[in-house]
Formats: C-alpha cells, sequence, structure tokens
C-alpha cells in the first residue's frame, strides 16, 4: 500500500462526465468528456497498490498500472505518461476503446466486493494521454538511426505499435497505407464520438517525428508485392498488419436491396468520408428506421451513428440475450441511454424491398431461444418459428470481418487457415515466409485495438532480434 | 501529389485527363481502375484506366460529369494536382481467346480501347463496336480504327453518323452472318451490357465478358458497397472483378443498386454548379 496518502475507500469509481444523452444522440463529439485533474487523483488514490498486480497480468501489453495510477495521485501526470509509454504507444487511443472490464479492471481488488466496482484504469490511462497531449511541450528525440529498413503494412493499432517501437530502436521505418488516410481502423471504423480523429492524428504524427515514414494510397499486392519490398527496395523485414476488413454479409434473402449496408460501409461513409459533415461529398442514406444486425462495438457503433445521422427509430437485431451480447459493456450502456432499442433474441431471416424504389423497406425476424451452449461456449439460439416483421428503410450488417485476401493472394507461400486468417509461428508474428511478420486481425480474424497492438509490439521485438542477430 | 500533365476535352460532358503516377503506371494493366481524389473534402472516385505509360510514368483516365466530384475533376487544368490517386485496383482482363470482340458503350468505350488495343497488340483478331448517343460524343475514333483494323462499327442512336442503332444491331448481325467469336467483352451502361450478353447468349458465343463499375468506396475489398451477384453468388466488383462472367451477373440488380445515390447526385451537381457560379460572380 502506499504511504503517501490515505486510500480513497469509496466503493464506486469517479463517474465520468458526458454529454447528455439526449443531447449527444444527435452529434458526434465525443460522448465522454474525460476527467478533471482533481477527479484523476481522487480516482487514482482508490489503488491500493497491490504487490500482486492482478491488473497488470490482465493487460495485453502489461502496462505498469499500479505505478502509473501511483504517480497520478500525487499529481505528476507527466511521469505517469512516461509509465504508461514503456509499455504502450497509443494511451490516448486504449484509454478511449479497451474493453478494460475483462481486462486490467476484471481483477482489480477493489471491484471483487459486491456492490463495488474496480478503479477506474482506462479513464486514467485517458486522462493520462490527455493531459500530456495537452501540456508535454518538450521536443521528442530522434532516435540515433541504425541503417536497417523495416516495411510496414497498414496502419492501424498493430501497424502504429510496430512501427513506433522499431522507430524508437533506430530503424527506418515505412508504413504503406492502402487507404488516403492514416489510422485503419482507427479512423474509418471508430466513430468520432467515441475516439476523435484528432487524437489518432496526434499517434500519427507522434510517429513521424520519430522519422516514420507514411506512404499512403498505397494498396500493398497491387502497386508493390511483398516480395518486391524486401528485394527490389530492399527492406529487411516486413510487418503484415492489413487488418480483417472484408465485411461478412447474413447471406439472407434481399441482401442486395438498396439501404443495405456492411457497417465497415456504413462507418466508413461516415467517419473516414465525414458524410455527416455539410462539405463532404461523401453521400449517405439519413435513413428513418434503421436496424443493425449483431451485438458487437461495431454494432454499437454503427447504432449511434445512424441515431446521430438522424434516425427516428434504430434497433439492433441480436440472436442471442442481453448476457451474451459482445460489446463493451459501456458501449451497450451508452447506446441504451441514447434510446437504442434492443431487439435481443431476433433473427433476420429475410429483407424485403419495394417493388417500385428497390428499397429495404421490413425485416422478417424469427423469435428465437437459448439452447445447449455451443462450441464458443455460449448457449445455442434455437428458432421458435415465429415471425414478425419490423419495418425498416436501412439494415447495417455488423455480423464481422474476415482478413482481406489481397497479401495472401500475391504472395506466394503466406500460408493463412481456412478463415483466411495469416499463420504466424507464436508470439513472435512470424509467418511462413522468411522475414515476413504479421499481426493484429490479420492474424487474429477481428478482435480488439489492444491485442492488435500487443501482436505489433511482439512482433517489433521479434524483427529487431532477427536483424540484429543477422549482423 | 499526382500531377495533371495532360487535358483533353473530348465534348461538354467528356474529359481526359493524363496524370503523374509513376507507381501506378508501372503496374497497371487494361481493365483495372484507379480511384482519385479531388481534394480533402472529396469523394473517392473510381475509374477505369485509359490507358498508362510506364515510361513517362503517366496514366490516363476519362471521365463523364454526372455529379458534383466529377464536375470539380473537370475544373482541374494541367499544373494542378490531385489530392490522391491509388491503383491500380482489381484483376486485369484476361486477355484469352484468338477472335474477340470488344463492345463499348459511351464513356466505357474509354475502357474498351485499351483492352482493344491489347488484345491488339497481342496480335489478336479483334473486331470493335463503340457506340455514342450522337456523333458529337463520339471520341477515339482513330484509335480504335487502328486497333482493330477493318472491323470496327460505330454507332450513334440518333443515326446522325450515319450509322443508326445501338451495339447490339451490328453484333447481332455479325452473328446472324455466322461470324465466329471465341469471346465477346462488354463495357457501358449496365443495360446496355444486359442486351449484348442476351444477344451472346442467343448465338451460343462460348464466352462473354462484362467489366462492372458500380459505386464502391475504398475498392480493396472493405466495403461491401460494389457488391453485386455472379452465378447466385454475392461478389465485389472491387477485388473478384471487376470483369465477371456476363452469363451469369444479375444486371437488373445491378441497375437497382446504381440508382442508390440518385438524388443526393443530382442534388449535389447543382449545388456544385452554383457554388462555382456564384464563386464566378464574385
Amino acid at each position: 500500500m502506499w504511504k503517501e496518502y490515505k486510500p480513497n475507500m469509496a466503493p464506486k469509481k469517479n463517474p465520468m462526465p458526458s454529454q447528455d444523452p439526449k443531447v449527444r444522440a444527435h452529434n458526434f463529439k465525443e460522448v465522454a468528456e474525460g476527467y478533471t485533474a482533481e477527479m484523476a487523483i481522487d480516482e487514482a488514490k482508490r489503488c491500493l497498490g497491490c504487490p500482486n498486480k492482478p491488473c497488470v497480468a490482465h493487460c495485453p501489453v502489461n502496462i505498469n498500472i499500479p505505478d502509473f495510477i501511483h504517480e497520478v495521485a500525487l499529481g505528476n501526470f507527466e511521469k505517469a505518461y512516461e509509465i504508461i509509454s514503456e509499455s504502450s504507444s497509443l494511451p490516448a487511443v486504449c484509454g478511449r476503446v479497451c474493453p478494460q472490464e475483462t481486462q486490467c479492471e476484471m481483477k482489480c481488488t477493489r471491484g471483487l466486493r459486491p456492490g463495488s466496482e474496480p478503479v477506474a484504469i482506462g479513464r486514467l490511462e485517458r486522462f493520462v494521454a490527455d493531459w500530456h497531449n495537452a501540456n508535454f511541450k518538450g521536443e521528442v528525440v530522434k532516435p540515433t538511426p541504425n541503417g536497417h529498413k523495416v516495411a510496414i503494412i497498414g496502419s492501424g493499432p498493430s501497424g502504429l505499435t510496430c512501427a513506433g517501437d522499431l522507430a524508437k530502436k533506430g530503424y527506418d521505418v515505412t508504413i504503406f497505407e492502402a487507404l488516403h488516410l492514416a489510422g485503419g481502423v482507427l479512423v474509418y471504423g471508430i466513430p468520432e464520438f467515441r475516439l476523435p480523429k484528432d487524437i489518432v492524428q496526434k499517434e500519427v504524427d507522434g510517429l513521424k517525428a520519430l522519422g516514420v515514414k507514411v506512404e499512403t494510397n498505397m494498396v500493398i499486392g497491387r502497386v508493390i508485392t511483398i516480395d518486391e519490398l524486401l528485394k527490389e527496395y530492399h527492406f529487411e523485414a516486413v510487418f503484415i498488419g492489413s487488418g480483417a476488413g472484408l465485411p461478412r454479409f447474413l447471406g439472407i434473402p434481399g441482401e442486395n436491396l438498396k439501404g443495405v449496408y456492411s457497417a465497415n460501409e456504413y462507418l466508413t461513409r461516415t467517419n473516414l468520408m465525414k458524410a455527416y459533415r455539410e462539405d463532404s461529398d461523401t453521400p449517405i442514406e439519413h435513413a428513418k428506421n434503421v436496424a443493425v444486425v449483431g451485438g458487437g462495438n461495431v454494432a454499437m457503433d454503427a447504432a449511434r451513428c445512424a441515431l446521430r445521422l438522424g434516425a427516428e427509430h434504430v434497433y439492433v437485431v441480436y440472436r442471442r440475450s442481453l448476457e451474451e451480447l459482445p460489446a463493451r459493456k459501456e458501449e451497450v450502456e451508452h447506446a441504451m441511454e441514447e434510446g437504442v432499442d434492443f431487439q435481443l433474441l431476433n433473427n433476420p431471416v429475410e429483407l424485403i424491398g419495394d417493388p417500385e424504389t428497390g428499397l429495404v423497406a421490413k425485416m422478417k425476424v424469427e423469435k428465437m431461444e437459448l439452447g445447449e451452449p455451443d462450441a464458443s461456449g455460449r448457449r445455442r439460439p434455437v428458432g421458435t418459428g415465429q415471425f414478425r416483421e419490423i419495418e425498416v428503410d436501412c439494415v447495417i450488417d455488423a455480423i464481422g470481418t474476415t482478413p482481406n485476401p489481397l497479401i495472401k493472394h500475391t504472395t506466394e507461400g503466406l500460408e493463412t487457415n481456412s478463415h483466411g486468417c495469416i499463420i504466424t509461428k507464436g508470439e513472435s508474428g512470424l509467418t511462413s515466409r522468411d522475414h515476413v511478420y504479421a499481426g493484429g486481425d490479420a492474424v487474429t480474424g477481428a478482435a480488439t485495438v489492444i491485442l492488435a497492438m500487443g501482436a505489433g509490439k511482439h512482433a517489433a521485438k521479434a524483427i529487431d532480434e532477427e536483424i540484429m542477430s543477422n549482423k | 501529389m499526382y500531377k495533371i500533365v495532360r487535358k483533353h476535352v473530348f465534348n461538354p460532358t467528356e474529359t481526359l485527363l493524363e496524370i503523374e503516377a509513376p507507381a501506378v503506371a508501372k503496374k497497371a494493366q487494361p481493365g483495372q481502375f484507379i480511384i482519385l481524389r479531388v481534394d480533402d473534402k472529396g469523394e473517392r472516385i473510381p475509374l477505369t484506366v485509359g490507358g498508362y505509360d510506364r515510361e513517362k510514368g503517366t496514366v490516363t483516365i476519362i471521365f463523364q460529369i454526372v455529379g458534383a466530384s466529377t464536375y470539380k475533376l473537370n475544373q482541374l487544368e494541367v499544373g494542378d494536382c490531385l489530392h490522391d490517386f491509388v491503383g491500380p485496383l482489381g484483376r486485369p482482363t484476361e486477355l484469352t481467346g484468338e477472335r474477340v470482340c470488344v463492345v463499348g458503350g459511351g464513356l466505357g468505350t474509354a475502357i474498351a480501347y485499351p483492352i482493344a488495343k491489347a488484345f491488339h497488340d497481342e496480335g489478336k483478331d479483334v473486331t470493335a463496336i463503340a457506340g455514342f448517343r450522337n456523333k458529337d460524343l463520339i471520341i477515339l475514333h482513330d484509335e480504335f480504327s487502328a486497333a482493330a483494323p477493318g472491323k470496327y462499327y460505330e454507332m450513334t442512336d440518333d443515326g446522325s453518323n450515319g450509322n443508326k442503332g445501338n451495339v447490339v444491331v451490328p453484333l447481332e448481325k455479325m452473328l446472324q452472318e455466322g461470324v465466329k467469336f471465341d469471346k465477346v467483352i462488354c463495357i457501358g451502361p449496365v443495360i446496355m451490357m444486359k442486351f449484348v450478353t442476351l444477344c451472346c447468349k442467343k448465338y451460343g458465343v462460348p464466352e462473354c465478358v462484362c467489366s462492372m463499375n458500380p459505386i464502391m468506396i475504398d475498392g480493396t475489398g472493405m466495403c461491401g458497397c460494389c457488391r453485386l451477384t455472379v452465378g447466385g453468388e454475392t461478389k465485389f466488383a472491387c477485388v473478384d472483378g471487376p470483369d465477371f462472367d456476363a452469363y451469369k451477373v444479375d444486371f437488373d440488380e445491378a441497375m437497382q443498386r446504381g440508382t442508390m445515390y440518385k438524388a443526393f447526385e443530382k442534388k449535389a451537381y447543382d449545388e456544385a454548379k452554383c457554388n462555382l457560379f456564384k464563386k464566378e460572380a464574385k
């Protein structure tokens, strides 16, 4: 236990100041406004500094959580930032989008007793990162170049992390991004109201300050192949962090009607192309009744974007119950507060269009009930034979994505599994091809930002070891 | 930045731009496409590669002014730069078949031309058919004549060039007369491709390929906006195409999907013209 101050024994977290649900459901400004310094210090004092550090063990990048929180309690915010930075390259991002309740906060001693809540580790991480971004005035020290070149494919969380770690060691790193803007899922997927794009831009700028080159509009596989990167462009290693961008569809009748989107398309139009803004040239359907199919974070993001784009009624249609909903708890709560209508235990079986306009008009759903647990350990939804129709003019499929096959198709000898995920050897991320590493969703299938960051870190370490051992 | 090195205005609605993009020029092949953005607020516009010069490092695109974004694109002049230019995307056209007929309609002729030329350069027996609304809209006359010597048929809807009718007319006539093609490739409005395909089917042409040009955003397989039904399966034009077995494509669905943003496009186009007018008035 810390000696400098008495712990704050309040059983609950300091609440997060947030925009009122009725107001925020109609704007794209960030929902959670962040702790003040006083709140952060007060919250930090709830940490007991347990010697066994269960939080650290449950953090995919093992941030030294009690130590950084201790510094926050003492008001040493920059010191706290330095501690986080030892393990994480994107704290402002992770503080906002990590599923803390199933990671660091899950085993927090303060949250073990019924009715009590863990220390708000995520909120503190966010506070520290935002404080640093607003107040740090020092110069970034460029590492001494070591003369070795590494290429990173994709500028999402795994690529940015891998690039950052290698750049800090002096590598000459180039990130190749297929889209016109760096950030991957952080810019095209996660909406502004959950992760402001300025924050992502700051992280990318931070890497550039370290000397990382970012080449946008570069679809690796088409414009340059991985073999060419290695042989013609003389990169000594390549890290593939191309994500899981290929959307899945339900495969039910009517899915190609107008007004039916993949979540990727809906979110890309909204977030990357800023279709919600007057000055954007990209169109989006401003629908009245929107049904989002799925129960993950992406489904919550799509539903909440639809509200903000002016929908009167937004449904989340999910075939299991609330308990199985895979989204972060906070996202589900936020969506409910904003008025999203959860149609649980309902499975879409058909989309019916208006024969004149070709626009989707109705979604036919089957009432489900939960049976025995399936391979995922969750109870399997079983059809009841009861059907009904919901009136909709927009449907968004948010039922998952798989890795983009472009890299596989254009890289001979790169092995993938039956889901199209790149096969890697253990933690190093080494693929079936020499000098080619991979990590993040391209390897695991759609997962979280922090897991992708962890993979990027491990790969950076392995790449460094390989190149240094060949010297 | 991607500099415009040549601009050629064919007519009030169709323009050619040659753009400096060495990396794209190095890899581009007939049938592939690029995506560009005019400025940092711009839409991502997919356009099929109209030509490339690997030595000069340039790529040619030909576009039709249909909405706000293409209107803005047409305002650019030689020396101006595009904000983004990415490619080549999609799979190249397969240059198989000895006797081929390349059919282009309207702006589709701009895409059909490099394909006809590629077949011609490979020493294949090339027939070409191009259709336009009227004689003022005819483009690439000399180019097509060279790629399909003695076998180029140029049609106009209103007959103003002396050949009245759509592209199916000469195609059907040839097939009726017993001309054999191993393959027919059609590029143009979906309705035109549908009827070319029906005609090919009727006369038992072994292979008919269409180049689809649906609405898309990223062009790398991420958004699924460009999906279409081919042989009962959902395919993405950007990564599985843009060329497909025309006998299997659900053209009616593709036509329907193509109208998704018609109202928005019209409004945005009118606003863009209005804004420019205001600027000029100032």
